[in-house]
Order: C-alpha cells, then sequence, then structure tokens
C-alpha cells in the first residue's frame, strides 16, 4: 500500500509550531533528534528534571544564553558554542563542570536538517568534554519572533579544595597571562556574514577551557582569578577584574598576539581586535612569584600553547586598564562604549 | 609587504622622532593640524605625543565625518526613517549619532523604524530591488571618500531602473572646509604652522587640490598616510618645509595618492552631484560651497525631493567648546564639560560623538596621567 504524504519527499522538513505543543510531534522530535543525539542514561529516564549524587560539598552553577547570526560559522555553530560558553563559564570558577541542562527556543520554520546538524555538533562538545547533557526542554514560536534557534544552556561542577578563584582577588604586582591570540571568534562570525562580503581563513577558536583550567589549578592553585574574554573582548574583560578588585593593569600591546588575518580583517573594518570576542581563550591572573611556573604548565596544554604573560596589576584608585604600544608610549585600554561599529572610511 | 606591520616598526619610529628632534629649530614651536580624524585617531592609539619632542604640537581638526554631522540632518533622517514602508540604510557609527534630546538611528529602531546598518551602500541597492514595495533609503555621510561610492550607487539604481531607492545626501567637500577653517577669523589661520593632509580622502581628489590653500595662507601641507611612520614621516616633511620657509603640497603617503587623484571617481562625482550654496557644519557653522547635492537629472533618487523634510534648528549644548576644539584652538582636555558631563557613552558635542573625534580620541587614549612603562 502506498503511503500518502503531506509533502513531496523532496521537500525540506521544517519545524512546525505543532513540535512544541506537547503532544506526539513533541515527543517525537525528543525522542528522534535530542535524546538520540544526546543519549544517556539520565536523560533516558525521560523526568522533567534529572536526579544525581554530588560527592563534592562546593558546586558551581551557572547559565548562558545563546543567540548568534549565522547560526554556522568557521570553526563552530551555537550548538557548540552553546556547551563551550557555559563550560567556560563554569571552569572560569576553577571547578570542574558536571552535567549541563540545555533548552530551546525554534523558530517556526527552521530546517529540521539544520536542527539536526545543531543537535549533533552538541553532542559531539558534550561528548568530548566528557559532561553529558541530562535534562532540557524546548519551545517553538512562530516564526518572525526568533532568528532560527536561539539555546540556553546551564550547567553545575564542583570546586576543588583549596581552589578560590575569583575576580575581587587581583593585587597589584600580580602577574596577567593570556592563553592565546584574540579576535579569532569575532572575525569568523564577521566574515561568515553575508552582508559582509569578505571572507577570511579565521575559524572561531571556540573551546572548551575546563582541561586547561584543571591542569592550571593543581598545579597552581593560589591563581586569584580566571575571565574568558568573550563579549567585549580582552579589554572588556580586564576592565571589568580592575573595576571588581579595585586595582589597575598595564598592558603590553607586543606580548599580545594577534593572527595575521584577524589584524587584516580589523584594518579593513575599522575594528579594534582587543574588543573583539573570543569562545576559547581565558585571562589568568596569579602573584607574581607563580607566573613563570603556571606559564609554563599553561603552554603544556593544547589550548594554552600560546600562551604569553601580557602585563601586570597595578595600584590605581581609578582602576584604569592602560596599554604600552610597541613605541614605548602608553595609553588607556577602555570599555567597550556601544557595539564595535564599523568605521565610515 | 603587508602593508602593515612595516609602516609600525618601532625601530624606525623611534629613528624617525629622533631625527624629528635633531630638526628642530631651537627656541621654535611647530603647531601642526591633522585635519582628518583618521590620522587623530591614530596619533592617540599609538601614543606618538609621548615620542614626539615637545616643540611639535599637534592640533585636530575638523576631519570626521560624524562629528560634523549637524544635529538638524540627524533629526530629519530618524524622521525619514519612521515613515511608513520605509527602510533607512547607513553605515555602521551614523547610527549612535544623537540629534536633538540625544536621539539616535538606534534608539529609532529599538521603537521600531526600519534602520540597517550596511558596509557597503551597494547593499542597500540590492536590498532595493529585491522589496520593491518599500522605499529604501541610503543616508549618505562623509568627505570625498565615501562620496564616489554613493555616485555609483545611483547610476546603479537608475539602469536597475529602481523607483524605491533615494539617497539622503550629506557629502562634504575637504578643501572648502580647510579654505573656512583659516579664512574665518581676523588673523587667518595664525595658530597653526602646517597641515597633514588626509590620506584617504587625497586617494581621490589628489594633491593639486590643495595648491592653492597651500599658496594662500602660506601653510606647507603634507598628505600622509593613517600609519604612524607615515604620519611621523610627514611630520619630519613638515618641520623641513618650515625650516626652509617654504609652503608646498607635498605627498608623503605616494604609494595610494597620485597628484591627480583618481579620474574615474572624479568623474562619477560630477556625473551625479552638484554643489550646494551653503551647508551647515556641526561645529563650524555655514560654510559656502562646502557640500554636494544630487544633480537635477537624478531627482527622483533624492530622498531630499521626494520625502520633503522642513528645515530645523541644530541647538547645540550651551557650554559646548566643539567649535573651538574642531579649529583647533583648544585643546580638548580644556573643555569644562569634557570626561565630565562629555563622555564617549553620554556625548555633548560633535567631537565627542565618533572614535575619530578629536574629544573621544583624547578620552579613549589619553586622559590618563602617564605612567612608568613595563
Amino acid at each position: 500500500m502506498k503511503i500518502p504524504q503531506a509533502f513531496p519527499v523532496t521537500h525540506p522538513m521544517r519545524i512546525e509550531l505543532v513540535h512544541g505543543a506537547g503532544g506526539r510531534a513533541s515527543a517525537q522530535l525528543i525522542d528522534q533528534v535530542f535524546l538520540r543525539a544526546f543519549d544517556n542514561p539520565l536523560l533516558q529516564q525521560k523526568n522533567d528534571q534529572a536526579r544525581f549524587d554530588v560527592a563534592s560539598k562546593r558546586l558551581v552553577m551557572t547559565t548562558d544564553a545563546h543567540v548568534v547570526s549565522p547560526l554556522f560559522f568557521p570553526g563552530g555553530d551555537i550548538g557548540s558554542l552553546a556547551v563551550h560558553g557555559t563550560l567556560n563559564d563554569i571552569a572560569m570558577a576553577g571547578a570542574e563542570p558536571l552535567y549541563l541542562a540545555v533548552s530551546f527556543i525554534l523558530e517556526e520554520g527552521l530546517l529540521l536538517s539544520d536542527l539536526k546538524r545543531i543537535v549533533a555538533s552538541m553532542a559531539r562538545a558534550s561528548m568530548a568534554a566528557g559532561v553529558p547533557i541530562v535534562t532540557g526542554d524546548t519551545k517553538v514560536v512562530e516564526r518572525g519572533k526568533a532568528d532560527g534557534v536561539f539555546i540556553t544552556t546551564s550547567a553545575i561542577g564542583t570546586v576543588p579544595e583549596g581552589v578560590n578563584l575569583s575576580a575581587n582577588q587581583a593585587r597589584p604586582g600580580d602577574q596577567i597571562l593570556l592563553s592565546g591570540s584574540i579576535g579569532d571568534h569575532g572575525v569568523a562570525i564577521l566574515s561568515a556574514r553575508d552582508s559582509l562580503g569578505f571572507s577570511s581563513p579565521t575559524r572561531s577558536d571556540s573551546a572548551a577551557l575546563h582541561g586547561l583550567v584543571k591542569q592550571m589549578v593543581s598545579q597552581v592553585p593560589t591563581i586569584r582569578c580566571m575571565r574568558d574574554p568573550t563579549r567585549g573582548g580582552l579589554a572588556t574583560a580586564l576592565n571589568e577584574i580592575c573595576q571588581q578588585s579595585g586595582v589597575g593593569m598595564l598592558i603590553d600591546e607586543q606580548a599580545v598576539t594577534i593572527g595575521p588575518a584577524v589584524q587584516s580583517a580589523c584594518e579593513l573594518l575599522g575594528l579594534d581586535p582587543y574588543y573583539l570576542a573570543n569562545e576559547g581563550k581565558l585571562i589568568a591572573i596569579c602573584p607574581a612569584p607563580e607566573a613563570d611556573r603556571l606559564l609554563i604548565h599553561m603552554r603544556a596544554h593544547p589550548l594554552g600553547q600560546g600562551a604569553t604573560r601580557i602585563g601586570v596589576v597595578t595600584a590605581d584608585p581609578q582602576a584604569m586598564v592602560e596599554l604600552q604600544t610597541a613605541f614605548g608610549g602608553i595609553r588607556l585600554l577602555d570599555w567597550l562604549n556601544g557595539d564595535p561599529l564599523p568605521r565610515i572610511c | 609587504m603587508k602593508y602593515i606591520e612595516e609602516f609600525r616598526d618601532a625601530a624606525m619610529a623611534i629613528a624617525l622622532a629622533r631625527t624629528i628632534g635633531h630638526e628642530i629649530e631651537p627656541g621654535r614651536t611647530y603647531r601642526l593640524m591633522e585635519f582628518c580624524g583618521g590620522h587623530t585617531h591614530a596619533i592617540y592609539r599609538y601614543g606618538l605625543p609621548r615620542l614626539l619632542p615637545e616643540a611639535i604640537k599637534m592640533l585636530h581638526g575638523p576631519g570626521c565625518p560624524v562629528c560634523v554631522l549637524p544635529i538638524a540632518r540627524v533629526d530629519q533622517a530618524i524622521e525619514l526613517a519612521r515613515l511608513p514602508k520605509v527602510i533607512l540604510c547607513s553605515y555602521g557609527d551614523t547610527l549612535r549619532v544623537p540629534g536633538s534630546d540625544r536621539r539616535t538611528l538606534l534608539q529609532a529602531k529599538a521603537d521600531g523604524a526600519d534602520v540597517r546598518m550596511v558596509y557597503s551602500i551597494d547593499h542597500a541597492v540590492t536590498l532595493a530591488s529585491q522589496q520593491p514595495e518599500r522605499a529604501v533609503i541610503f543616508f549618505a555621510i562623509g568627505f570625498e571618500t565615501t562620496t564616489p561610492p554613493t555616485a555609483l550607487a545611483i547610476l546603479r539604481a537608475q539602469t536597475l531602473c529602481l523607483k524605491n531607492f533615494f539617497v539622503f545626501c550629506n557629502h562634504l567637500l575637504t578643501p572648502a572646509a580647510l579654505d573656512a577653517l583659516l579664512a574665518d577669523s581676523p588673523n587667518q589661520g595664525s595658530w597653526i604652522d602646517g597641515f597633514i593632509g588626509p590620506a584617504h580622502v587625497s586617494t581621490v581628489i589628489g594633491t593639486a587640490a590643495y595648491r592653492q590653500i597651500a599658496l594662500r595662507y602660506q601653510k606647507p601641507i603634507v598628505i600622509a598616510g593613517f600609519e604612524p611612520l607615515d604620519l611621523l614621516q610627514a611630520i619630519l616633511m613638515l618641520v623641513r618645509q618650515l625650516n626652509n620657509r617654504r609652503c608646498a603640497v607635498e605627498n608623503q603617503y605616494h604609494r595610494v595618492v597620485q597628484d591627480s587623484g583618481n579620474r574615474l571617481a572624479l568623474d562619477y562625482m560630477a556625473q551625479v552631484f552638484c554643489q550646494r550654496d551653503t551647508f551647515e557644519w556641526r561645529g563650524l557653522g555655514k560654510i559656502a560651497d562646502s557640500a554636494l547635492a544630487i544633480r537635477p537629472e537624478f531627482a527622483d533618487f533624492d530622498a531630499e525631493r521626494r520625502f520633503p523634510l522642513p528645515e530645523r534648528p541644530s541647538r547645540e549644548h550651551p557650554g559646548c567648546a566643539c567649535p573651538a576644539v574642531l579649529r583647533g584652538q583648544l585643546d580638548p582636555a580644556n573643555c569644562k564639560l569634557f570626561a565630565v558631563t562629555c563622555t564617549p557613552a553620554n556625548p555633548l558635542g560633535a567631537c565627542m560623538v565618533s572614535a575619530e573625534g578629536a574629544c573621544a580620541a583624547v578620552y579613549a587614549y589619553g586622559r590618563q596621567p602617564i605612567r612608568v612603562p613595563l
């Protein structure tokens, strides 16, 4: 008997409102897309929550909303980004992530193939990180009320004994280390946007940093604080730490690595790499006597190979970040004002 | 040759600065104005003031197109954006320029107007061809650098027979502004010894365009690129001219700028635009023959004709010292609003609006007491 089909088989399958209505279509979407990709015993219980025991008494918890245009870009996509971003927020406390939770807001009309591609990418990222996605939720909104897909990921993690990282602990004299080059994610996203009409070999640096962090805190537990310079870039992250700790910083421009493709793209567009997002880099601040040893351990990890010592924490009640230029001049490295918009000429 | 690192070589910069130091005449001050905001930005970004001898005093000029855009024109752009069925497009930093009551195009967008940032005016033409039921208005600003693309876009819209593409033209002319800056005082240009001429503008208009000004006002002009070594070399060339009592137009940026400019670009500009009798510059007031309008032959593409807007007065903050800052007569830090009520996040005056404005550059890079280097 011939099975009637609503659409010709060549018609691409898309997300419909019914997929979020909570009925059979929702259940099918969950079974066939999410459970299949994220497969693990806690998720398979299909409860509205995941239940588990933890050994540690010191937990950290975070949540992160992810919106990105375009959904797919060189070096990653919104799925891998949603996993890495949240794991990195956990890792910046010196913690080891345990479990992830995810919620999707899907726009009616999203290609099912795109959703599957994003979910597969999340599954790969979670598997590689060794952190399972144990609970989740999905909603569908009408076409035009979202931008394809929005993903919120939450995570919990445990903090090892003796580790106490916080951005209010930087002290004058401390050394500032950076795990690699800046601006790669920002340029990768810009080059993936059709409207720009320019291409770049730059790939996003999106990566989960908790492995690198584990190595760092186990070797140098006295690290004062870490931060991943995501939105707002290195300049913003440094200014945040200065404000929270009530200190200043002096950064050596020549010690901050900017790849040639990132630099060229920034020159062309009139953007400043210090304000572009990174998704796989971290700043660590540590007491000066530990800096050399910490740098060695960072460089020993694949995600910290390009680590450099970029500057020093100073006493400054105004909490300003200063940059020493290649010519020996000193200038301010201010907070980002508004969005980084391209210049006119 | 990558055309970036080569022009940022620290050792060569220090050597150039030293040569400048050797060549200055004892007891003499060299007051040099960089006309262009891109140069102002570069001077601070690379920390050049610290490198230069004290005898070299850099004055910042009015060449930032976002800064000199009058409040009234921003208000008009916001009004255009709010018309039904209109898509208003413009380049990045135009969108956050505050008009009256500090309203910006970005805020109009949040209120529901269809405002879009484009990287090229060509995208606005494409948008118009894709959405014939909408009127696409391009808010065109800038000096001679951004003018040829606007001319080409209008010609392309004509070829495509588009009836829904319009340009709100605010293009400005550099030599006229330079002339007005010097002419507009009883003691013509007495506070300026020489000029660093614009880089990108000169790629279009060439060097000949400045000759009359150099002659009339007896000021040397050196066209310079935007890199730190370009600027230092141009300063050295100006010092040498001044020492030798010369006032010629010289071209440091000859890897890009030709004496006759870009003939093709100039032809397109002449085909599509004509001079306005007068135009208001924010902070400088009305300047004769200093701006372009769309020629009557292309009236169908002229937003000012298609969507007539009432003239509006521009009201500036009474304490704002931008007119003096834009003329290089007042150091930004000496304006009493600077960094107090006027900041990049909350700009009151023209020079704080764009990153290339003199006040914004000083605020962003130079408002701290200098420390001992690492």
